[in-house]
């Protein structure tokens, strides 16, 4: 066999570090999404254990793992499978390839460079699962990413490890791949479902809680991220046992970062899980090495755009969710943003919560409406043009749609105590929650750089009359 | 969609704000609260569509055992032991935030808005919302409004996104023309891209916006909420009969509003229903009696009511008299002229059906189904018209049962109609053929004649004999003896009619003439002897000069009768045509005498709908100029006839049918008819003594008519050569209702033959092409319309729309109507 690539150091966007490699092992080959690539580096061995131990063992194996969803909420993958209704038929696997979280590229990755590693993985959860159709949902912007992941399944199919009898087992699956059209909602499990159909991508009502119970039309349906699905062949090949032999017992085997923003070296991170802090992520030497300009660390978001936002003070916190929500965040998917000192904070949540607004699908009135108010409010405020009332104004709409306490970091700063993930919503899903997020973190942390801006009174003064002067 | 009916008897305990109630198994929280008195405030939420969980403005603290936590009470299903609160701080804070956010866009262009006074949005906002706005920016700018179809205007502005529209057309209607487009703060609802709203139910999203954002152009700046009267009432515009809220403002009828019937109607209303009350306030309304002009054969002159009644009684008096018509008539007003005909001219011609219906006594005698029974039997079997055009709501009722797996349609038609979609079995029918059909289909699946099957039995086909109806109604009562009927005839009280006696061969109450003879004659002193003709047989009567004077009484046989040489046969050969009519139809205008009527909420009384469900009819309005119910014209021609009728007042008709029609014998006060009127507070229920009341003899009271199925007759042998019309209704055509709607009017498509392509091709025409059809009695010109949904050998042309109908073509003696097609 002649294999065209040749190692390289990094691939695109991604930076190898000593980590143990478990989803980004062939990254740095320049063909590492080809199938002469994967199969001489092990790969579709992960099927054949599958094939060997038998379905039930092989949900055990990965139930055995603890394998954490990696697409935001942290669920259990093999607890997940687990949900479907016994004796109900046909069920399917959707994959959320709809990485859209403000910040998150992995995902993106994975299909592009290992798009075999993936469709292995969907073979394996389906064959642990009793399925027969997988639906693999690339968003839409994701050019490349489609290609790839089309090619390969391609390859797949005429070599025989995707379609009927695979690998002369009487296992059969079909992969249908589906090109999302630009909504970031649809990265919720449900609305993928409702795009997936044909629908405007909305997210469903809950109760059902859970797509494994009612899901893609109607039936029951597994949504698994991709990246949780790309780790299923290496916890095949190696077992459970190795797996959680990495990182701590609640957060075991390793995971994607994606850093950008004011850091020496932005990129995607294969990190062990639990263990690896934030501080080793931003400033380790073999990771992002450090803020640019070796300038002060402003703040931070640790998991994705929705996230609140932590500051220096949370950088030894680890990548373990719990940790994580106590001190008043979430890792959700896997993306870091740093903004060093020279950052303009109430920008910096304009940003953010003007994507969230535009991204609103408008289904539910907090969110639609309570969005693109807070997105004005804060339009106003950016552009000099705010009031001292606007800032309370912000939290009230917030209020509305997050009721309650909301989750934010501690700050020595502020002598500010946390308040615990997450926070509760009118919403029907995390959306609206989210354009309100970077406002309450920022106006929470800075609120000085907010009065700053605010040049405008309430109220004219006027002179007492009668009064001294 | 809830539907009450289903309300479990088993009860959950549910505590809402610290006072208990039970609630029903399977109910939504949103509900229970409001059946005991807690109304939460909602937008999205409506009784009859699934919850969408959309507006949150009825987000209340519940504790289902995992603490207080805010939940929307329209997706909720009670469940044992839940805590409601819905006056916490955190309710009230959720749903003042709620009505802010819904209030920041709003352009509370009130002032001007139809929907001012009667807003959901203004009264919520009143009492659950905060009292101010702390909104400065610039709204939402659209422009408004812009028509989305022919009746309805959009609001985008006004438009809260509440998807009761939307949804309403999706999955009630079935009419997915509306949606939204776009999405966060631009979401907006309208219609694709040159393909507007038009849809058979338009106007009910209109009803159940909750702000101004859809108004329907008949009602568009008329009045203000609070300057309207209203009365309930029900609809006849087809036997239905759903519940409306007739509404008007000084003396002029402006809008209707379904009323939800729980057995009926569910809140729905087609829009013919809904907007052809312009018709009533039409300038074009008979204001005062007509007599011809004896110089001038054309012409109708003005005349006061003593003129044109005792020319009207000279006509009837000591001749040979034929009254077709009435199926437009009140109950009351039937019953009038029943008894009218019999006692007074002594006759039983008379017949409300205009020889487009069924045999009144099969109709009369077979059992009945409820529109209930029909949404929840094991098959519905239909064999009749295109209920989306007849009976518009039935369609709803019946399209959201199937849809709901709540029964399974099988349907045999000569042509798809718009069930066939929603039917899980259309069996294709030829012409002339349904008996067999119906056979050959029951071989064919033994397992529909098992279970509870409901059979919709009517015309499908006007231009084939009812005989084929019949024998096919004949072939289901062999094969499934348990079934029940919902008779599928479209005028608004032929039911009503039918029951009064408005029919050759039954007396009021179903019966016989033999059956019942004994029991009238005791009634009313006297029964007439000799055998009535029907519509056809009193036409051919006429034709041939056996009947004098001919009474249309709200009938305009020109049109509806489906056989047009015969009419104009007729209407030459009788000496005196006496016409009762709202309108100067095109048979009124031949007429010697003409009698204006009252019309729809312009008199009280009782209408009977398919299912023979007696439902009240409200007064409301002054009916133009002289005119006077139809039960008055009955009683003074009697007077003047020397006869007496005994009625003077529409309470004394009730009182008079719940003590002398067999059927209508009220077995409780509450269900008489007389009760129904007093409850709609219509109608002088004539408190004096009413010694005119027969007193019900100690006879027995006679059993209702039995009908016998006529035995399958052979097949035609299709020729070869001919193709086979089925003539069917469309809802919107050229009746008199329509035509005098303004807003509906134009809707009426205009006449076409509608025939499979390659038909088409075989002739060299193309889509519009004029085409010479012949049958037995004429030629026509008539437009091609291309429709592969048709089988070969079959064409199908409407009965009524503008231009030139099937009625030229067809013969009412002949089985089927074979035509051929020419190129001109």
């Amino acid at each position: 066999m002649t294999l065209r690539g040749t190692p390289i150091a990094r691939a695109p966007g991604f930076i190898a570090n000593d980590t143990p490699r478990i989803v980004t092992s062939r990254f740095e080959y320049d063909d590492s999404y080809s199938l002469d690539r994967y199969l001489a580096t092990g790969g579709y061995e992960g099927i054949r254990a599958a094939l060997a131990l038998g379905p039930e063992a092989t949900h055990g194996e990965v139930r055995d793992a603890t394998l954490l969803g990696r697409g935001g909420a942290g669920f259990p993958a093999g607890v997940k499978w687990g949900f479907c209704p016994p004796g109900v038929w046909p069920r399917y696997l959707v994959v959320n390839g709809d990485e859209s979280e403000p910040g998150t590229y992995k995902d993106r990755l994975l299909m592009e460079l290992d798009p075999h590693q993936l469709i292995e993985g969907c073979l394996i959860a389906c064959y642990a699962v009793g399925l027969s159709q997988c639906f693999l949902y690339v968003r839409g912007e994701m050019a490349v990413a489609q290609e790839r992941v089309a090619a390969a399944l391609n390859e797949a199919y005429a070599a025989g490890y995707v379609g009927k009898n695979i690998l002369g087992s009487n296992f059969s699956v079909d992969i249908v791949l589906h090109w999302g059209a630009g909504a970031y909602v649809v990265g919720e499990e449900t609305a993928l479902i409702e795009s997936l159909e044909g629908n405007r991508g909305m997210p469903r009502l809950k109760p059902p809680y859970f797509p494994a119970a009612v899901g893609l039309y109607g039936m029951p349906t597994i949504v698994n991220n991709v990246e949780t699905l790309a780790n299923l062949p290496w916890i095949m090949n190696n077992g459970a046992a190795a797996f959680t032999q990495i990182g701590t017992e609640s957060s075991p085997g390793t995971r994607m970062v994606a850093v950008s923003g004011h850091v020496k070296r932005p990129g995607v991170y294969e990190i062990v899980n639990g263990t690896t802090t934030f501080r080793d992520l931003i400033y380790g030497d073999d990771m992002c090495g450090g803020i640019r300009d070796d300038n002060d660390l402003k703040a931070f978001v640790p998991g994705g755009g929705s996230a609140p936002w932590f500051t220096e003070d949370q950088l030894d916190i680890p990548f373990e969710g719990r940790v994580a929500g106590s001190a008043g965040s979430m890792l959700g998917s896997g993306a870091v943003m740093v903004m060093d000192s020279t950052t303009d904070i109430p920008s910096a949540a304009l940003t953010l919560t003007r994507f969230y607004a535009h991204e609103s699908c408008g289904k539910c009135v907090p969110c639609r409406e309570g969005g693109s108010w807070l997105e004005k409010i804060l339009t106003r405020i950016v552009e000099g043009e705010g009031t001292n009332r606007d800032l309370e104004l912000l939290m009230e709409v917030g209020q509305t749609i997050c009721p309650g306490d909301f989750p934010h970091a501690s700050s020595e700063r502020l002598g500010l105590e946390a308040v615990p993930f997450p926070y509760q919503m009118t919403t029907i899903c995390f959306v609206g929650p989210s354009a309100f997020t970077p406002v309450h973190s920022a106006m929470t942390l800075f609120r000085d750089e907010f009065e700053a801006r605010i040049t405008k009174r309430d109220l004219i003064p006027v002179a007492v009359i009668g009064g001294e002067s | 969609m809830t539907d009450v009916n289903q309300s479990a008897s088993s009860t959950v305990a549910v505590t809402i704000n610290g006072v208990d109630i039970d609630a029903h198994q399977g109910e939504l929280l949103i509900a229970a609260a409001e059946r005991n008195g807690v109304y939460i405030p909602r937008f999205c939420y409506h009784p009859r569509m699934d919850p969408v969980g959309m507006c949150r403005q009825c987000l209340v603290e519940v504790d289902t055992g995992r603490g207080m936590a805010l939940q929307p009470s329209c997706m909720l299903t009670v469940s044992d032991g839940m805590q409601v609160d819905t006056e916490s701080e955190k309710t009230k804070r959720a749903q003042e935030g709620m009505l802010e956010l819904l209030l920041v866009n709003h352009p509370l262009d009130c002032p001007v808005c139809d929907k001012g006074g009667e807003c959901p949005l203004q009264d919520q906002t009143l009492a659950f919302g905060p009292g101010e706005s702390r909104m400065v920016e610039e709204k939402r700018h659209y422009e408004k409004p812009i028509p989305i179809s022919d009746i309805v205007f959009l609001d985008r502005e006004r438009c809260v996104l509440c998807d009761r529209c939307t949804r309403f057309a999706k999955d009630v209607a079935g009419d997915p023309l509306i949606s939204f487009m776009q999405r966060g703060n631009e979401t907006q609802v309208l219609t694709f891209p040159d393909d507007p709203f038009n849809s058979y139910f338009s106007g009910n999203t209109v009803q159940i916006c909750p702000v101004g954002a859809l108004t329907a152009k008949p009602y568009r700046f008329r009045a203000r909420p609070w300057d309207l009267e209203e009365v309930e009432s029900t609809c006849t515009t087809c036997s239905v009969g759903c519940g409306v809220a007739v509404q008007a403002s000084r003396n002029e009828l402006l809008r209707y509003q379904g009323v939800d019937v729980d057995e009926v109607n569910h809140g729905w209303l087609c829009d013919k229903g809904r907007f052809d009350f312009e018709s009533v306030s039409s300038a074009e309304r008979l204001r005062t009696p007509m007599l011809k002009n004896p110089d001038d054969a054309a012409e109708l002159v003005g005349t006061e009511w003593n003129s044109a009644l005792n020319a009207a009684a000279d006509a009837l008096r000591d001749r040979s008299v034929g009254i077709i018509g009435g199926a437009r008539l009140t109950n009351e007003d039937a019953y009038a002229w029943s008894k009218f005909a019999r006692t007074v001219v002594g006759t039983n011609n008379i017949d409300a059906q205009l020889a487009d219906g069924l045999d009144a006594t099969m109709i009369a005698s077979l059992p009945k189904a409820t529109i209930h029974d029909a949404c929840s039997a094991d098959t519905v079997l239909l064999i009749g018209p295109d209920l989306k055009e007849e009976l518009p709501v039935l369609f709803l009722r019946l399209r959201g049962a199937a849809e709901k797996r709540m029964t399974k349609i099988v349907e045999i038609t000569t042509a798809p109609t718009g069930l066939t979609r929603y039917a899980a079995e259309s069996h294709t029918s030829t012409p002339g053929a349904l008996a067999h059909d119906v056979s050959n289909v029951l071989d064919a699946d033994p397992s529909l004649t098992t279970g509870r099957v409901v059979v919709i039995v009517g015309r499908a086909n006007l231009a084939a004999s009812p005989s084929e109806v019949e024998e096919a109604v004949g072939v289901l009562q062999r094969r499934i003896p348990a079934a029940t009927y919902l008779p599928a005839l479209r005028r608004g009280n032929v039911m009503g009619a039918i029951d009064m006696g408005l029919t050759p061969d039954l007396l009021p109450g179903r019966v016989s003439l033999e059956v019942g003879r004994e029991w009238f004659e005791n009634a009313w002193g006297t029964v007439p002897d000799a055998a009535g003709l029907d519509t056809a047989g009193m036409l051919e009567a006429a034709s041939a000069g056996r009947i004098d004077t001919l009474v249309l009484l709200g009938a305009d046989p020109i049109v509806d009768v489906p056989d047009r040489d015969l009419v104009e046969r007729a209407l030459a050969g009788v000496s005196t045509i006496v016409a009762v009519d709202n309108f100067a139809t095109t048979s009124v205008r031949r007429a010697d005498i003409v009698l204006p009527a009252s019309g729809y909420a312009e008199k009280g009384g009782t209408t009977t709908n398919i299912e023979g469900r007696v439902s009240a009819l409200g007064q409301l309005v002054t009916p133009p100029g002289t005119a006077r119910a139809d039960w008055m014209i009955a009683a003074e021609l009697a007077y003047r006839l020397g006869g007496d009728l005994g009625l003077e007042s529409v309470g004394d008709i009730a009182a008079e049918i719940a003590t002398v029609v067999p059927s209508h014998l009220a077995p409780t006060p509450e269900l008489s008819p007389e009760t129904l009127l007093e409850e709609s507070d219509v109608g002088d229920t004539s408190d004096d003594d009413d010694e005119q009341v027969p007193v019900v003899p100690s006879i027995d009271v006679p059993a209702p008519a039995g009908w016998v199925a006529p035995a399958m007759s052979e097949m035609k042998p299709a020729d070869s050569y001919a193709l086979r019309l089925v003539a069917r209704r469309s809802l919107y055509d050229a009746a008199t209702a329509t035509a005098m709607s303004p807003s509906i009017a134009h809707l009426a498509e205009s006449a076409a033959i509608r025939i499979h392509s390659s038909e088409l091709a075989r002739l060299g025409l193309t889509a519009g092409d004029h085409v010479n059809v012949t049958s037995s009695k004429t030629t026509i010109a008539i437009p091609v319309a291309p429709d592969d949904s048709i089988s070969r050998g079959v064409v199908v042309m409407g009965v009524n729309q503008p231009g030139v109908g099937a009625g030229e073509l067809i013969d009412l003696r002949s089985a089927v109507t074979e035509i051929q097609l020419e190129t001109r």
